[in-house]
């Protein structure tokens, strides 16, 4: 075996190579750890599900995150070349197995605990007598329709779309329900579970209101129904999450949560309007 | 190895589409060949392969618009069926009897009967060029009857799958005029090699029509 | 044609005229150039494209010369939207697999061109006019296409109704890119038929290079793939132009005044299906051919056979597969059936596997060597940590309920920036730095390369490391400005960081630029193997001649023969004889 001198430098790429990877993983993890750019807080059960989920995964890819980068930064110091004769191996079945089997079960195990929260989101029936809220997005703005006091929505049809007119929803006007109620905000008693049906008339917008954990897709042909229930009394920002023109980035509205009793207060506040 | 009489050409194996994937090894051959160098240093079934890929492909898009069809009339309650043209029919009968005419042509050549196999080859070739016609006939005898492009999705995807199916047979056509008038001393692939490609492909398309027109008549 | 080693018949000299020599020539090496090179000049434009919308996004008062006045939205987005395509199909797809591909796959199984030599020019040829089809869409009325690069309708199936860019600037995208599907299907269609008939004798699959392994894989990817995109694309040109009805529904519409559109029934989640039916292997389209380059650069600078090679070659093989199965995952947020949804979370945590085994293999390779830190080496070991980082992002993404907060977000774009494009990148120039001296004959000088290389490395951890935690927070992709939410106002410190590392690190890449042209002239010569490698295309001429092989190559042994003990040097090329490794022993004793 002809022996070669070591590359010159090779030392020094070694350390700083190895280095700069400790710098990353210490830089990862602390500003994880210190919560320096940290989500919002969840307002609603599924929320709190979908954090443990992800706080879960957020422990389980940190260890193999640390453990790998340093790893990666032991083997190039560790084995830089000082003149030494590399090993020849050429791999290992044991291990080849070992880190598969390992790899899967821990991948699989992780899917298997999430299915709990997605289920809370999407298998699980809202309960009669949720509050239902329409909600119409367009270029680019948002808009919600109450059934009114009669707790019926009047039917609707696209030729009749005329936000000009403030018909957003395209109410038929020969319809006698005249009593829904249409905004511009959705206003949401707290602690009830709340059924919001999105329907875009042009392109694909999106329904994201961050302290949800609620994204979903607005598709134009589609009604796509989600459920939630609000838990704590604020304002929190609608954003529409899919790129869906020019004014993308304006299209959001607010979503305001109140007690019970200041949700009434709204509604009828608004059947007022609607009577003028 | 000469290739240029008839009757070697027919001697050349003829390979599998595909074959040779598993076998690696001392079997694959290799080296030896610039642009303008002496032939056949690629092995004859690379074409076969490249054609096989190339089909394999073509399935691909294919299967792409028939899943978009069979979604999209699931979809929607906007599907209105319209009556084919019988034309179609007469289509469906000239394409497989042109697999028949290529398939003995491909015979006279390998018994070395030049003649013959010019006479069946150029009988594909027309069958395949009535068969285009006929497409067009039935496409305006549809605008006749008020069937267009954008009608009704079901009228979509009738022009859209025969188009698409037309100009690959268009491609099989104008290779089939290639091959017979093709100057064979100089060419790198073999005459055998090249009927046997042209013949499968023209199967390929000949099958393809016959389950886009039974997705067509139905999927209606 | 079995067992003999085929004597060479006489080469054919190369074409004497310029255009037939270096134009429109069918010889593969000149072929891979002008990909390279085509793919050099996408990467500049789409680097200053994406300097352009990152100023705006730190200094958004900024008045950039060109824009007439302030950014405005629809410019950013069509930037977004050309940054995107440009990078996704014209550096990404093109570098790696057709310009490394076609220079080296051929060489490396001992064939002195491809299957189809005729038919790869009329690639590279497609695919320039696709290029150029798609930079015109910036000069049409509207400018260029707002839509993303993953063109969503209904937004991009209506025209100019929908937004400016939607026009015209719509049409010559989805053209590009159906000339792009064209060209990749007859690239791929070539790069399988010569791996599986063009081989050497010797040449077993399980003797390939894994760069081999990389390119074969990735081009089947395409050949099932892009047929895909090619369907879709044209019935999303018949939407647009001939008012069919795939992709857009009934009633739509824009401008509140105008009546609905003509439309009736149609789906945009059709389109979302065929599109990531392709999209997905697309990615793995990128990544595996620089998986392949890695590995090889591994083995060679740790002087050390490739940790598990069977295992490499066979993940390659099984992500290939996974990569058709996993599409859904671009869509859990998109409407589909939620219980689809769960079989898609599971799939894409199980590409997670073959993933793993391919980094632990990575490590063992490392393990126990000898790691020479060449430039080449620097930016393989970099892809490793990178692959790490930018995997373990996705296995958050990959769980649907996990999605619900961070799709569409800037966690998205660091996750698939650092695993896709910076990887892809980091294979790309890891690759260049490898094989320059065998393409030119020269070396790159290796201090600009080691500087290039730390200003890179770091300077990507810095621009998409920030960008987890601003997804985290909520903040949205492709948003022009804040818009007035005030929690995305506040993030403008991060934006601004950034930024200017974005500035610099693009900066750095004029080293490259500097070092890659100085050194075709001007590099250290080196002699054939300067890297001590054992790979065939080692064992031929700097840069090889037309036809590569003086004499015609036959294979002994594996591709990874490093430091193999008796043996008196520490590589054992693939094609010396028994006998003259035998001859060398004594020697060396």
């Amino acid at each position: 075996m002809v022996f070669r001198e070591p590359e010159r430098g090779s030392g020094l790429a070694a350390a700083v190579f190895s280095l700069f990877l400790v710098a990353l993983v210490v830089t990862t993890v602390y500003i994880f750890a210190a919560h320096i750019w940290p989500m919002p807080p969840a307002i609603t059960h599924v929320g709190h599900w979908i954090d443990q989920q992800y706080r879960l995964t957020l422990w389980v890819t940190g260890i193999i995150f640390v453990l790998a980068q340093l790893t990666l930064a032991w083997m190039v110091f560790r084995y830089r070349d000082r003149g030494q004769k590399a090993r020849f191996v050429r791999g290992s079945h044991v291990l080849e197995i070992v880190w598969t089997t390992a790899t899967l079960v821990l991948f699989t195990t992780l899917g298997a605990m999430a299915v709990r929260a997605w289920a809370q989101v999407h298998f699980i029936s809202p309960v009669p007598g949720a509050l239902q809220v329409d909600v119409m997005a367009e270029q680019f703005t948002w808009n919600f329709r109450y059934p009114g006091p009669d707790g019926k929505f009047a039917p609707t049809a696209p030729i009749y779309y005329s936000d000009a007119n403030g018909n957003p929803f395209g109410i038929d006007p020969s319809s006698k329900d005249t009593d829904d109620i249409v905004s511009p905000i959705l206003v949401v008693p707290v602690g009830q579970e709340v059924v919001l049906h999105l329907e875009s008339k042009d392109v694909i917008h999106d329904f994201y209101v961050r302290e949800l954990r609620i994204k979903q897709d607005i598709v134009p042909g589609m009604n796509i129904p989600i459920h939630f229930t609000p838990l704590k009394i604020g304002e929190y920002h609608i954003m529409c999450a899919q790129l869906c023109g020019l004014g993308h980035n304006r299209m959001h509205s607010m979503m305001r949560v109140v007690s019970e009793s200041d949700f009434q207060k709204w509604l009828k506040q608004q059947e007022a309007e609607n009577q003028q | 190895m000469a290739r240029h009489s008839i009757v070697e050409e027919a001697a050349v194996p003829v390979a599998a589409g595909g074959a040779g994937i598993g076998a690696g090894g001392f079997d694959s051959g290799g080296g030896g060949r610039g642009p303008d160098g002496p032939r056949g240093a690629v092995p004859q079934r690379t074409y076969m392969t490249g054609l096989t890929m190339g089909m394999a492909a073509i399935l691909m898009f294919f299967m792409a618009l028939v899943s978009a069809f069979i979604v999209r009339q699931g979809l929607s309650s906007d599907w209105r069926a319209f009556p084919l043209p019988p034309i179609l029919w007469v289509n469906t009968a000239i394409l497989l009897a042109s697999s028949f005419t290529i398939e003995a042509s491909r015979r006279k050549l390998a018994h070395g009967d030049r003649q013959g196999f010019r006479h069946w080859w150029f009988t594909t070739t027309a069958l395949g060029l009535l068969f285009v016609a006929g497409q067009l006939v039935a496409w305006r005898q549809l605008v006749h009857a008020g069937v267009y492009l954008a009608s009704n999705p079901s009228s979509s995807f009738f022009y859209v799958l025969t188009a698409a199916h037309g100009i690959h047979l268009v491609g099989g056509i104008v290779a089939l005029i290639a091959i017979a008038y093709w100057n064979w001393d100089h060419a790198r692939v073999a005459r055998s090699t090249a009927t046997q490609m042209a013949a499968v492909y023209w199967h390929f398309l000949d099958g393809l029509w016959i389950f886009l027109f039974l997705l067509l008549k139905l999927g209606q | 044609m079995s067992a003999q080693p085929h004597s060479v018949t006489h080469h054919a000299e190369a074409p004497k005229s310029f255009i037939r020599r270096y134009v429109f020539s069918t010889d593969h090496k000149v072929i891979g150039i002008q990909y390279l090179l085509l793919a050099l000049a996408a990467v500049t434009i789409g680097m200053v494209l994406s300097w352009l919308f990152r100023a705006h996004l730190a200094w958004p008062h900024l008045i950039i010369p060109g824009f007439g006045g302030l950014m405005r939205p629809e410019q950013y987005l069509a930037l977004v939207t050309m940054h995107g395509t440009i990078m996704v199909f014209f550096v990404l797809t093109v570098a790696p697999q057709s310009g490394f591909g076609n220079y080296f796959l051929p060489i490396q199984i001992g064939a002195d061109d491809m299957a189809f030599p005729t038919l790869n020019m009329l690639s590279f040829w497609i695919t320039l006019v696709a290029f150029l089809v798609l930079v015109a869409a910036f000069f049409t009325p509207g400018g260029a296409p707002i839509n993303g690069w993953t063109s969503y309708p209904t937004l991009s199936a209506v025209g100019s109704v929908s937004g400016p860019g939607q026009g015209m600037g719509e049409t010559l995208w989805v053209v590009s890119i159906a000339l792009f599907c064209l060209a990749s299907l007859l690239t791929a269609l070539n790069f399988i038929s010569t791996t599986i008939e063009m081989r050497a004798p010797g040449m077993s699959l399980m003797r390939m290079p894994l760069t081999v392994w990389g390119w074969f894989v990735t081009a089947v990817l395409g050949l099932l793939a892009f047929g895909v995109l090619l369907a879709a694309g044209i019935l999303l040109l018949l939407d647009r132009l001939a008012m069919t009805s795939f992709f857009v529904p009934a009633g739509l519409v824009f401008n509140d005044t105008q009546p609905p559109l003509m439309h009736a029934g149609g789906s945009p989640l059709l389109w979302e299906h065929l599109f990531w039916f392709f999209g997905h292997p697309e990615v793995y389209i990128a990544i595996l051919p620089a998986m392949g380059i890695t590995s090889h650069i591994l083995s060679n600078f740790s002087r050390k056979p490739i940790f598990g090679y069977k295992a490499m070659a066979y993940s390659l093989c099984a992500i290939g597969f996974l990569s058709f199965t996993v599409w859904g995952h671009h869509m859990f947020v998109s409407g589909m059936s939620p219980y689809s949804a769960l079989a898609f979370s599971f799939l894409t945590l199980i590409i997670g596997v073959p993933s793993a085994i391919k980094t632990f293999n990575w490590l063992g390779t490392l393990w126990g060597g000898k790691i020479q830190f060449t430039t080449p080496m620097l930016f393989a070991i970099g892809f490793v940590s990178l692959f790490v980082t930018g995997g373990l992002s996705g296995l958050f993404l990959a769980q649907p309920a996990i999605d619900l907060p961070l799709h569409d977000t800037y966690f998205v774009i660091a996750h698939f920036h650092i695993v896709m494009a910076v990887a892809a990148i980091f294979g790309i120039f890891g690759g260049l730095y490898y094989w320059f001296p065998k393409m030119f004959g020269r070396r790159m000088n290796e201090t600009l390369g080691k500087t290039h290389f730390w200003l890179t490395f770091i300077g990507a951890y810095l621009i998409f490391m920030p960008m987890h935690w601003m997804g985290i927070m909520g903040a949205l992709r492709r948003y022009a400005s804040p818009g007035g939410l005030g929690f995305v106002a506040r993030m403008d410190p991060i934006d601004i960081f950034i930024t200017v590392a974005a500035f610099v690190t693009g900066a750095a890449q004029l080293l490259f630029y500097f070092n890659f042209f100085w050194s075709i002239r001007h590099g250290e010569k080196v002699e054939e193997n300067p890297w001590h490698a054992t790979t065939l295309e080692w064992s031929v001429p700097s840069p090889p001649p037309h036809g590569n092989f003086v004499a015609a190559p036959h294979v002994y042994r594996g591709p990874y023969e490093y430091s193999v003990p008796g043996y008196t040097e520490d590589y054992l090329p693939q094609h010396l004889t028994p006998e003259q490794v035998a001859q060398s022993a004594e020697a060396g004793t």
